[in-house]
């Protein structure tokens, strides 16, 4: 299925560009907050607070609540900071693709396996 | 006069700082990756080099949205590693060569390549990984200059800018006046996205032509945008514009030392070579 939108030509994919940098900047700047573990702790310990202390808006507050990869896309958030939220749930990137993907975290596997050809 | 001995370009995917902690080196799922290295080693051990020149880019450790620069080059006397957020160990300081980074500084910005300087950086799992896959001991017996492209954020540098900065960095480093000997790391890709509907996108056609390309048709990539590039190797398999500044350094007329390739590690295709200039 072919992107209606011209600044994002390929299906399946966000580009994470300036208009995306622009939307997602706080989620963005809470997830890079993530590298440090006394913040990680305090995200756990009150999410409500720690995501008004960073100014998510709605969008984001109800992505995050939940862990929603594709809605956190969609609300701005970059892949590589993505990762760091995940990380608090000890998630790795298989069971990031199987949630975006649709699929079981073994059928992702399988899939990724399949690019052998 | 400094020499470039060669390249190492590699896959720098985090769950390898997972599988280093847990001792997965020969298990069944890290074999076929972890295989490619004896020879590397091997070689840098012959070539022995003096300082390591690694082109990477950060993930959000030192660089944040606040300030994304295109490329930056490091100027520190050491560089740290640090938590990234999920718990891959960090790896013992690396020791910097400011006087380098600052004849490297001079050079590109006289090339008109205006990059930021970073008298402090942290350096993520991208710079550590590769070198402890390249010196297992971690006991590095290299100074180290960081050189960080951004794949982050678009819009990103061309894959024809990279080369071209590549090329402006061999001649930097060929006219450092003391004789020692550097080898240039590139790392990332092959291709991979972790990211939306796609996610698990990988293209062993191109990667495998990608790689053919390093070795007799350098800018063959520069034909691509980087949204094409996007397209045919993923979100982060644009990573691969790292290998197009690694590959830069060298001469066009190159001899394969190593080369490695195998689906999947994580969510990766991984590719490994080792270039030299051609005798």
């Amino acid at each position: 299925m072919p992107s209606q939108n011209p600044r994002q030509p390929v299906p399946g994919t966000t580009i994470f560009d300036g208009e995306q940098a622009r939307r997602g900047y706080a989620l963005n700047k809470m997830c890079y907050s993530f590298n440090d573990a006394a913040n990680r702790k305090a995200f756990v310990a009150d999410e409500d607070a720690y995501c008004a202390k960073y100014g998510l808006n709605a969008q984001q507050r109800e992505a995050i609540r939940n862990r929603n990869v594709l809605q956190l896309i969609e609300a701005g958030g970059n892949a590589y900071y993505l990762a760091k939220f995940a990380g608090i749930f000890g998630l790795d990137m298989q069971d990031i693709g199987a949630q975006q993907t649709g699929m079981t975290k073994d059928e992702f596997k399988a899939k990724l396996l399949a690019a052998r050809g | 006069m400094a020499k470039i001995v060669g390249t190492i370009t590699t896959s720098h995917v985090p769950a390898i700082g997972g599988a280093i902690a847990k001792g997965l080196q020969s298990d069944p799922y890290w074999k076929p990756f972890f295989d490619g290295f004896p020879p590397v080693r091997e070689w840098l051990a012959k070539v022995k080099p003096d300082v390591a020149v690694i082109v990477y880019n950060d993930h959000g450790l030192n660089f944040f949205l606040d300030k994304m620069p295109t490329f930056a080059v490091g100027a520190a006397p050491e560089y740290r590693n640090a938590d990234e957020g999920w718990g891959i160990p960090t790896v013992a300081p690396f020791r910097g060569d400011p006087e380098l980074s600052w004849h490297i500084i001079e050079s590109l910005v006289a090339e008109e390549f205006d990059i930021v300087t970073c008298q402090e950086m942290v350096v993520d799992h991208a710079f550590t990984l590769p070198m402890a896959l390249c010196w297992p001991d971690q006991k590095w017996p290299v100074r180290t200059v960081p050189v960080v492209v951004n794949t982050v954020q678009a819009p990103l540098p061309s894959a024809k800018r990279c080369y071209k900065l590549g090329q402006a960095l061999g001649r930097a480093i060929a006219s450092w006046p003391k004789d020692e000997k550097v080898v240039v790391l590139g790392t990332g890709g092959l291709s991979h996205q972790l990211d939306g509907e796609r996610a698990g996108f990988i293209n062993k056609e191109f990667d495998l032509k990608f790689m053919d390309s390093m070795i007799d048709a350098p800018d063959w990539a520069t034909k691509y945008s980087t949204v094409e590039l996007v397209e045919l190797t993923g979100t982060q398999g644009v990573e691969l514009l790292n290998w197009m500044v690694a590959r830069g350094t060298l001469p066009e007329k190159v001899s394969k030392r190593q080369a490695n390739y195998h689906i999947p590690i994580s969510n990766t295709a991984s590719g490994l070579m080792v270039l030299e200039p051609a005798a």
